[in-house]
């Protein structure tokens, strides 16, 4: 990956009105591989008794987070669209706190790439979800 | 509370669904969940089409807000797993969506969702996702 590749992704995301709209930063990315955060927001609270971030805003992050990997892989190729992602909730987030999610593409294929993504809010080996999708690569033909 | 109080409690109390701007419309114990388009509710530009974690944040809060119809708990109900099936770009116009409760357990819920804009029989996404169901106060 060339050294300006990071920043084109970084254009990419906020090339992304939602992202954007939530707060989405980069954290980290190599080939196939992206760290990208959400803040905690007041506005994105999905029980109010708790003060816990929505999930809707986790799915999103999981989502974005593996369509990065995907185009990470060949920022000139670019990514495709979700085929399909199955999410695990395995606990709320701590309150008033935000989320950071991992995506790895761990098998490309000619037409798909299959990832693997997980979301924590303090420890990392302590997930607040985890993640499974397929997306569609561009067809390099075209 | 009457199913329709019921319903708009739900919409209000989350402070995520305000930001989303979701309603919804209830015909007998039936609901249809409405999401107006917003720019900023775009993840590609190029296309454009909606964010795909809008969709999916669209169909799981479509499927909390129909158990929150037929089940009379003023908690919200939790999320245990969703999969989430991406059919169609999802153009910027409303998008509707309705929830059909498979089974209805003591402590778990199986519910299907579906999403459309401007013909029903063509689905731009659809959910089948699993919750818990709090306890009744």
């Amino acid at each position: 990956m060339s050294q300006s590749d990071p920043d084109r992704l970084v254009a990419r995301l906020m090339g992304s009105p939602h992202c954007v709209a939530l707060g989405f930063s980069l954290v980290a990315v190599e080939p196939g591989a992206v760290h990208l955060a959400a803040p905690w927001r007041e506005d994105l609270v999905g029980d109010p008794d708790t003060q816990v971030i929505a999930g809707g805003v986790i799915t999103s992050l999981l989502d974005h987070a593996c369509g990065m990997a995907v185009t990470s892989l060949s920022p000139e190729r670019g990514g495709g669209p979700t085929l399909d992602l199955r999410i695990d909730y395995m606990r709320p987030a701590a309150p008033r706190t935000g989320v950071t999610a991992a995506a790895r593409c761990y098998k490309v294929t000619r037409s798909i790439a299959f990832l693997r993504a997980v979301a924590w809010d303090v420890d990392e080996a302590d997930p607040v979800a985890t993640a499974q999708g397929a997306f569609v690569l561009p067809d390099p033909t075209t | 509370m009457t199913p329709a109080e019921q319903l708009a409690a739900f919409l209000q109390q989350v402070p995520y669904l305000r930001y989303l701007g979701m309603r919804a419309e209830l015909a007998g114990d039936e609901m249809t969940a409405i999401l107006p388009y917003r720019p900023d509710l775009i993840g590609n530009p190029n296309i454009p089409a909606l964010h795909g974690g809008v969709l999916g944040a669209f169909l799981e809060m479509t499927a909390l807000a129909q158990l929150a119809v037929v089940e009379r708990s003023s908690r919200v109900h939790k999320t245990i797993d969703v999969t989430i099936e991406f059919l169609r770009p999802g153009r910027p116009v409303t998008t509707y969506a309705r929830a059909d409760l498979r089974k209805v357990g003591r402590r778990i819920a199986n519910v299907h969702v579906e999403a459309w804009q401007d013909e029903r029989g063509s689905p731009v996404a659809a959910l089948r996702g699993h919750f818990l169901l709090s306890e009744r106060p």
